[in-house]
């Protein structure tokens, strides 16, 4: 049942490739557009790398979360996944899965890339590479909460921002604060630590969240 | 065996109905009427769990359905009034994911096979936006040939249905009674099943 919720994401959004690439392409321009606006002043670019990345991060992710559940409550294809013989927690931990496998993964790929805008050194590279990689999954989770409350609601899309955005502070501290140290030459392992513990803490209590959110919602 | 007893049902500030009672043994099948917004569709959300009663309880084989949770989810079936179909894929992934989803995997075959008796030979290959709404119908509709439980909520099955559907939609519901199903069909339309052991339930506005 799980995999058969993850192939219908992951064949859908191939289908509708349109709105992967935008959040990727926001993504892409918003990190890029700092240094072609800043100029070449190294030091500070590779200051500012950290916050930039991440915050264009949260903002990509943004864009995407409110597609999780909305097409699936307009067809009424929710209602039947709330009827399945299985656990919600796995249909939405499955649909979360699917969300950062299409939205979240192109940004954990491209972020090195874009890092090198910033002059960053391989090995802040390579940190930045783990930040986003261990960051982007509680984006997900914690993201499909809001988009499971504000099912429905006109105006969704910013107040999802306005509910979640509060809650991703941890991740962009813990996140740029890593790729922070890693730059003026301190360990990064204490953010990535606790950037692993928000992961696992996120995992067991989102989906479980987002379960009953869901069912509020549909009500 | 399923049971309803004392169900009432509150939306907003307005009660729509109160005191529901009716039980459905293997074989029996209830038909729902009443006009628009009188709480029928509202009525088969509550049986399939899918809303809260304001009071009242919905019970299969002895056991409340809130605390029977998933166990209860696979003796069930619900058709709503929309189709869940996705537009982007066509009628064979979409049964065969929608089946997928509720613990049966069927193979490619089985699903033609399903879609061709609901009618929609040749055309499973097709995107679902490309359908017409009867087809869409149909489609939503063949889930009920390959993967469904005991209990069948139909919420305006017949719909955009043409004449030959609907005398299959008949057909299949009979069929199904015959194996010791059960169905709540809320409907506008008289279904003049061939089976006696039928039960009705008027909602006033």
């Amino acid at each position: 049942m799980f995999r058969w919720i993850v192939a219908r994401d992951l064949i859908l959004a191939w289908r509708r490739r349109a709105d992967v690439l935008s959040t990727l392409f926001f993504f892409v321009i918003v990190v890029s557009l700092f240094p072609l606006g800043i100029g070449p002043e190294m030091q500070l670019l590779r200051s500012i790398a950290p916050g930039v990345v991440w915050v264009a991060a949260l903002l990509a992710s943004m864009l995407s979360l409110s597609r999780v559940f909305a097409n699936d409550y307009q067809d009424g294809t929710l209602e039947q996944m709330l009827l399945t013989p299985q656990p919600l927690y796995l249909v939405v931990l499955g649909k979360v899965l699917a969300q950062w496998l299409v939205a979240e993964v192109p940004l954990v790929l491209m972020a090195p890339l874009l890092g090198v805008q910033f002059d960053l050194e391989p090995n802040t590279l390579l940190i930045l590479f783990v930040s986003v990689l261990l960051g982007t999954p509680i984006l997900s989770l914690i993201g499909s909460i809001g988009a499971a409350l504000t099912l429905g609601l006109r105006g969704g899309g910013v107040l999802i921002a306005l509910l979640i955005l509060p809650l991703y502070i941890p991740v962009l501290v813990f996140g740029a604060g890593a790729v922070d140290a890693s730059i003026i030459g301190a360990n990064p392992a204490a953010n990535l630590y606790l950037l692993g513990a928000i992961l696992v803490f996120s995992l067991v209590f989102a989906p479980w969240a987002t379960s009953a959110a869901l069912r509020i919602s549909l009500e | 065996m399923l049971e309803v007893k004392n169900l009432g049902c509150v939306r907003g500030e307005r009660r729509l109905f109160s005191n529901v009672n009716f039980s459905l043994s293997p074989g029996n099948w209830l038909q729902l009427m009443g006009p628009n917004g009188s709480g029928k569709t509202s009525l088969l959300r509550i049986v399939c769990g899918l809303l809260a009663p304001a009071e009242g309880e919905v019970r299969w084989q002895g056991a409340n359905i809130r605390t029977l949770g998933e166990e209860y989810f696979t003796a069930l079936t619900y058709v709503g009034h929309r189709n869940p179909v996705k537009e982007e894929l066509s009628s064979l992934e979409n049964l065969r994911i929608s089946c997928g989803l509720s613990g049966y995997e069927i193979t490619r075959a089985e699903a033609a096979a399903a879609l061709g008796k609901m009618g929609l030979k040749g055309r499973e290959n097709l995107p679902a936006r490309l359908l017409s709404e009867g087809q869409r119908r149909r489609s939503a509709l063949a889930r009920l040939l390959t993967c469904s439980g005991t209990v069948w909520a139909l919420d305006e099955v017949l719909t955009s249905l043409d004449k030959t559907a609907v005398t299959l939609m008949r057909s299949l519901i009979e069929e199904h009674l015959s194996r010791g199903g059960m169905a709540i069909v809320a409907t506008h339309q008289e279904l003049n099943l061939a089976v006696s052991s039928f039960q009705r339930l008027e909602l006033a506005s």
